[in-house]
């Protein structure tokens, strides 16, 4: 069994968990052209070695980011998604006073 | 190959049995002699020349095929097929070896359907026993929406030519007798799309016979060789470094299916794949019960019995990516728990083993075929859990794109471009089961 050291959690079984893709970053919203988008969507670094991931706790409902290494399957560590995105990002609403 | 006698009495029958290497005279004679070494089925490892007109990094089947028909169809032969490990080692070699045309969008079906053509034929081109078995081919339906897709792929491809059809328990009893129809468990089966022309091969041998026929073109085959760089000059793949040293070329084509994001990385081309381990399993051999392939989308299983009687055994693929070929416990725990409940007397057969491969996923699951931003750089990846079936067509194919620099129409859909033109292909209803 491989164990997942989950910041809410703790360590579980990794059974429990959901592996949301590599962790990127989406262009600004305004002026951000389809290609940028694209690339945004669809276009990964697969990298072979270590990487952020999105992971997802099942029965807590709950997001975080791992980094881990794609060649030995380690798990180098865990943390909350807020220290890679300090700010929460604006919705459209907020913005333009929609 | 000539063919044997075509009626008694001709001299090649005698000829034959003349042969002092014919069995079994030859086993007589060099059986008793000692340090006999079998005739060499491939060329030995000819030195790394410093140019070629091709080259192609990757020794699988999709590799070798391109290759074969640069050569024959094109008259291109001065190759080098580029392979870091032993041909055939990668994912040709550890797939369920299945074949069938019957996928869901129109451009999956077309493609597919000129492979079944091209492998019908496959074993008489390149005088090599392919062992290509056509059995049948069942997609178990347990749900309505299943029976509706079923529905959907068998109009699609009665459309466009390909035998398919949907068939209701009835007639499932009768193509695999040993199915577990009851309505009393979790997932009873509702129907099956059956596509008649669904087939086996024998995976190593499209490889040796690929590359046998290759070399003797004149395609020069270079196992142990690892491309450790691509530069690029002027939009243009200059130079192939590896590690037997540099080569000069005028085109590459890559075809390293797990690893196509590393190489492409190396001529600056990122890709919409993301590489995940696939594993699969065979049991020991048991007597002939099973002749179709028979697969559950909802169980997440397929399943087939070889020649040898070994029931062979795959399902879904990982739950994350790896750049590994490492088989898991949870893996074999959750497909043969689904086996079960299609084939329960299985219960007490033992497995005889279990293994990985990487896989190219891609967003919609249908591969990546043809240009690059890199003008003479030719991509063949994005093949995901449905590359085997593929490989005399994408061979055929990318050589035709490589001898006449035009993307044949068959590949069109396919280009790495349709992502930022958002025009996928999606095949996800058909390409695999359980993702």
């Amino acid at each position: 069994m491989k164990i997942m050291p989950c910041p809410l959690n703790g360590p579980r079984n990794i059974q429990e968990f959901v592996c949301g893709g590599e962790v990127v970053f989406p262009p600004n919203p305004d002026g951000a052209t389809p290609a940028e988008w694209a690339d945004y969507l669809f276009m990964r670094d697969n990298v072979a070695g270590a990487v952020r991931e999105w992971w997802y706790h099942v029965p807590t409902s709950f997001w975080f980011i791992a980094e881990r290494n794609t060649v030995t399957d380690e798990i180098v560590g865990t943390f909350l998604a807020n220290e890679l995105f300090p700010v929460r990002p604006d919705s459209a609403s907020d913005g333009d006073g929609a | 190959m000539e063919p044997l006698a075509a009626s008694p009495g001709e001299t090649r029958t005698v000829s034959l049995f003349l042969t002092s290497d014919a069995m079994p005279f030859g086993l007589l004679k060099h059986g008793l002699r000692p340090h006999r070494r079998p005739d060499r089925f491939l060329p030995e490892r000819p030195e790394l020349k410093q140019a070629y007109d091709t080259v192609i990094i990757g020794g699988g089947g999709h590799g070798l095929a391109a290759a074969y028909y640069l050569a024959k169809d094109h008259g291109i032969t001065d190759v080098a097929v580029l392979e870091k490990s032993y041909l055939g080692g990668g994912n040709t070699g550890r797939n369920t070896a299945i074949v069938r045309a019957n996928y869901l969008t129109p451009e999956g079906v077309q493609f597919y359907a000129e492979s079944l053509d091209l492998w019908r034929g496959l074993s008489n081109e390149l005088e090599f026993n392919l062992q290509y078995s056509e059995r049948g081919h069942l997609t178990l339906a347990h749900s309505d929406s299943a029976i509706r897709t079923m529905r959907w792929r068998a109009e699609v491809n009665q459309h466009l030519g390909v035998e398919s059809q949907l068939v209701f328990p009835n007639d499932v009893a009768k193509l695999v007798p040993g199915l577990n129809l009851s309505e009393e468990v979790r997932q009873p089966v509702l129907g099956a799309l059956y596509h008649p022309p669904g087939a086996t091969a024998r995976h190593d041998a499209v490889v040796w016979g690929y590359a046998a026929r290759a070399a003797e073109l004149g395609v020069e085959l270079h196992p142990g060789t690892e491309v450790t760089g691509l530069r690029v000059e002027g939009g243009r793949v200059g130079e192939v470094e590896t590690s037997r040293g540099p080569i000069r070329c005028k085109r590459v084509l890559q075809a390293v299916a797990g690893s196509s994001s590393l190489v492409a990385a190396m001529a600056g081309v990122r890709l919409p794949i993301y590489t995940v381990p696939l594993q699969a399993c065979v049991s020991l051999p048991l007597k002939p019960f099973l002749d179709p392939i028979v697969v559950s989308g909802s169980l997440h299983v397929y399943i087939w019995q070889s020649a040898r009687g070994e029931v062979v055994m795959g399902g879904a693929t990982d739950p994350y990516g790896l750049y590994a070929n490492r088989s898991t416990l949870e893996f074999t725990e959750d497909l043969l728990m689904h086996v079960l409940e299609l084939f329960p007397f299985l219960g007490n057969v033992k497995l005889l083993r279990q293994w990985a491969g990487m896989c190219d996923m891609t967003p919609d699951f249908s591969p990546v075929m043809g240009e690059t931003p890199v003008e003479n750089l030719y991509i063949d990846a994005g093949w995901g859990t449905w590359g085997f079936k593929a490989t005399p067509v994408a061979g055929k194919r990318m050589a035709e794109l490589l001898a006449t620099g035009r993307t044949p129409q068959l590949l069109r859909s396919f280009r790495l471009s349709r992502f930022a033109e958002f025009e996928q292909v999606g095949e996800k209803g058909a390409a695999a089961v359980g993702h």
